[in-house]
């Protein structure tokens, strides 16, 4: 049986964000392609909605990845732990994330 | 052996619960192979498949596959199912002996948020972690016995498409009968804990609640708004606000009390994968984002999803073509046998004419349904729907619908029934009453007969630049409308009276798989007995009655033609001329559409039996319909009784009018009223009636085809 370092998401190398270092704090939808952040706030909305965000993982602290935007324009692929989301971009402007240094 | 094997008096139940897009599908079918049916959740209509799961033993348990669901505070109609049978809310299904929860191994962190809440319901829990090859590619280590001592619930390594594991897993669901996960072990914040027990033991004592289903109402009611009408017809009053008390408590303190609990369990979790997982390359995928990057692009994206679609259409057009062939040639052989057989008169008539005629004219098309669902189990099986949803989200987010109403409506392509019944998966309930009310604008299979038909009839063989077909070009423009109906009608009522959104547009895009051919196999099988069961049914129950209609009250020595006016059909015919004349229909078209008004492909076997009636001197007995309908005319006056306007005319209304009892009924169930079927029906048949006219009018005066 292999032993395992404890290595979580929160703690690999992409999501050491060192506060003060360049960092500000945008809407999610307003992220490029590559960019990544962390959640500060999500607006409350409708409580199904919301609800849903959450408990799919788009909670204060976590960080996301902005992948791609749909050929359209709308929506946008986002990555939220293993998870790719698709997102419409009224959705992601509810969603504040302080921007990672890149 | 088998009676022996299975000892107890009621053979233990097992759920299988998970995510969607975690292999839950792959391991049913890998558990129960195809001992499974499927039938519907009393008073609902989300879909029960149950199957028989046999142990090495010989003893059997049954094994529900409950809908993929990402939480249990859910709350689509296919999600809430879940929730009520786990919890016991729903008096009809009792709760599971045991649960198997599928977990999705590349993305297993958010998959425990599920198992979380299902080891909070504290039953005995097995963990199928699914899809370990996948992680292990992607740089995804799990150790299962760590995960398994973190849990406190036996945890098996599962490939369940590849069928690796499966034999571990049936001895741990046997020998696993005790509920062992440790319960709410997620942190709370004081003041959130105090309440949230309090709350609990009220519903307890109060409310008589098992503890654990206690806790889980209590969960639900905490992070509810304030002031819960959903709930009042549930709990007392005073327990409504006990509640709001509560609310006003903890926002005042400051809790954002939706997100504490959804926070709290998700750092239960990561420190339950601290020890048992290794990720090498965090969220990477490097064939998957190739492929992405090709199948979302803005013009490859676009040109791959159209010529899927054209090869849908080439595959349900010529490929089936020969099955089909198949099939008619060996009703024709049986029908042939048959006059062999028996000495001519009413019952070999009703045989050859009735049943046998009549059942062909539907089975024949059996064919195309498999290849479309063939098609669909692929594009679904591959993870390649949820990229045509992504890439299709702006288009249907213009008539207000969301990008997964995109599948239901392509389902619509075979069935409006599987369609509408796919609008499960929508979570906004104005989106999905939308989806459901145009879906069967869209050119459904059972159209295509009526469309063949008249296609082949009326349709000159022309190709246009040595390459499209006219009658392939024709049927293009039948869908193409469809569509444009379907979707302006979903913007008209979205526009109107489901205005607004009420739930989030987020979805998942899955890893891209390999398809399993077993899983899309039994899909197909399930749609295919479901076409053929009513075939063998209804189709020939109204057969039969048809044909009596058809041929009774007899006229003795009378031409083919004075018989059928004479007949009971003839006369309902003649009944409604008067209102279908300004559609340029006669009375044999009026008997189509009247028994047609069950089914659509009805029309075809009415048609079949009429023309057959009036061609019984013919003993040729293999003649087209199509051709006969060519050289149809009317006894009285010779000039014929279809012309090109007519068979346009005649494939616009069919286009657009409902005429069809299963989606009215499935529409009933779905809806759970009587008033949206009823308002579908009408709306669809007063815009059939209204175009077709209109149609017809324009085709006149421009001398059109007449």
């Amino acid at each position: 049986m292999p032993s395992f370092t404890v290595i979580l998401p929160k703690t690999t190398h992409d999501q050491r964000a060192r506060p003060g270092e360049n960092m500000t704090t945008v809407s999610l939808n307003l992220l490029r392609p590559g960019e990544r952040g962390k959640i500060t706030h999500i607006a409350g909305g409708q409580v199904n909605v919301r609800r849903r965000l959450l408990e799919m993982g788009l909670f204060k602290g976590a960080l996301v990845e902005f992948i791609r935007v749909a050929p359209m324009g709308d929506p946008i692929e986002i990555r939220i732990g293993e998870a790719r989301l698709s997102l419409r971009r009224s959705e992601a402007q509810a969603i504040t994330v302080q921007k990672e240094a890149s | 052996m088998r009676a022996n094997g299975g000892r107890q008096s009621r053979s233990r139940t097992i759920a299988l619960v998970g995510n969607p897009n975690s292999g839950k599908t792959a391991l049913f079918n890998a558990l129960t192979g195809l001992r499974q049916k499927v039938a519907n959740y009393p008073g609902v209509t989300v879909e029960r498949k149950e199957g028989q799961l046999r142990f090495d033993d010989g003893s059997e348990a049954v094994l529900l596959d409950l809908p993929g669901t990402y939480s249990l505070s859910a709350h689509s109609p296919d999600e809430q199912i879940v929730t009520d049978i786990l919890i016991g809310r729903t008096s009809q299904v009792d709760p599971p002996d045991l649960i198997v929860c599928v977990v999705d191994a590349t993305n297993i962190e958010r998959n425990l948020y599920l198992v979380s809440q299902v080891i909070d319901r504290h039953l005995p829990v097995v963990i199928a972690l699914n899809m370990v090859d996948v992680a292990e590619s992607s740089g995804i280590e799990i150790d299962e016995k760590i995960l398994s001592e973190q849990l406190g619930v036996p945890v098996v390594r599962t490939v369940a498409r590849k069928g690796i594991g499966i034999p571990r897993l049936k001895a741990t669901i046997q020998a696993t009968t005790k509920a062992t996960g440790r319960a709410r072990r997620w942190p709370l914040p004081e003041p959130v804990l105090k309440e949230y027990e309090e709350l609990a033991a009220l519903l307890q004592d109060r409310h008589r609640l098992n503890s654990y289903v206690a806790y889980h109402e209590a969960i639900d009611l905490l992070t509810s708004e304030s002031p819960l009408p959903d709930h009042c017809d549930r709990y007392a009053p005073e327990l409504i606000e006990h509640v709001i008390r509560d609310h006003q408590k903890l926002d005042f303190l400051g809790y954002d009390r939706q997100s504490i609990f959804v926070i709290s369990r998700y750092e239960w979790i990561k420190g339950v994968l601290a020890p048992a997982v290794r990720h090498t390359t965090p969220g990477r995928r490097a064939l998957g984002d190739k492929i992405d990057r090709i199948l979302t692009h803005k013009i490859w994206g676009f040109a791959v999803f159209l010529g899927l679609m054209a090869i849908m259409f080439q595959s349900i057009f010529s490929w089936a073509a020969i099955p089909m062939e198949w099939i008619s040639s060996g009703f024709d052989w049986l029908g042939h046998q048959v006059i062999l057989l028996l000495p001519p008169g009413d019952l070999r008539d009703l045989l050859v004419n009735g049943a046998i005629a009549g059942v062909a004219a539907v089975v024949t098309f059996l064919p195309q349904i498999v290849f479309l669902f063939l098609f669909i189990g692929v594009l679904e099986d591959t993870g390649y729907m949820a990229r045509a949803a992504f890439i299709m989200d702006k288009i249907m987010g213009k008539v207000g619908l969301h990008g997964k109403s995109f599948i239901p409506l392509l389902s619509s392509f075979a069935c409006a029934i599987p369609g509408i019944m796919a609008t499960r998966a929508i979570t906004s309930p104005k989106d999905r009453l939308a989806t459901m009310l145009v879906a069967p604008l869209i050119s459904c299979s059972a159209r295509l007969p009526v469309y063949t038909l008249l296609i082949a009839a009326f349709v000159p063989q022309t190709r246009i630049l040595g390459l499209l077909s006219l009658a392939g070009l024709t049927l293009f423009a039948l869908y193409f409308t469809g569509i444009l109906f379907a979707l302006s009608l979903a913007l008209l009522f979205k526009k109107t009276f489901l205005k607004g959104t009420d739930s989030a547009f987020i979805m998942e895009l899955p890893r891209y798989k390999i398809p399993s051919p077993q899983t899309i196999l039994l899909q197909i099988w399930d749609r295919a007995w479901v076409f053929l069961k009513q075939a063998g049914t209804i189709i020939l129950a109204m057969s039969i009655v048809l044909w009596f209609l058809a041929t009774y009250p007899k006229l003795d020595h009378a031409s083919p033609a004075e018989q059928l006016t004479h007949s009971y059909a003839g006369r309902a015919g003649h009944l409604i001329e008067p209102l279908i004349k300004p559609l340029g229909f006669d009375w044999k078209i009026g008997i189509g559409m009247v028994t047609s008004v069950m089914q659509r492909e009805l029309f075809v076997s009415t048609m079949g039996t009429i023309y057959n009636i009036q061609d019984a001197n013919d003993n040729a007995g293999t003649v087209s319909l199509a051709h006969q309908l060519r050289s149809a005319s009317d006894p009285q006056t010779g000039q014929p009784s279809f012309t090109m306007l007519t068979a346009i005319c005649l494939m616009v209304y069919y286009m657009l009018a409902m005429q069809c009892l299963s989606t009215f009924a499935i529409m009933r169930r779905e809806t759970n009223s009587w008033r949206w079927p009823l308002f579908q029906l009408g709306y669809m048949t007063t815009l059939a009636y209204g175009v077709t006219f209109l149609v017809y009018r324009v085709g006149l005066m421009l001398q059109i085809g007449v």
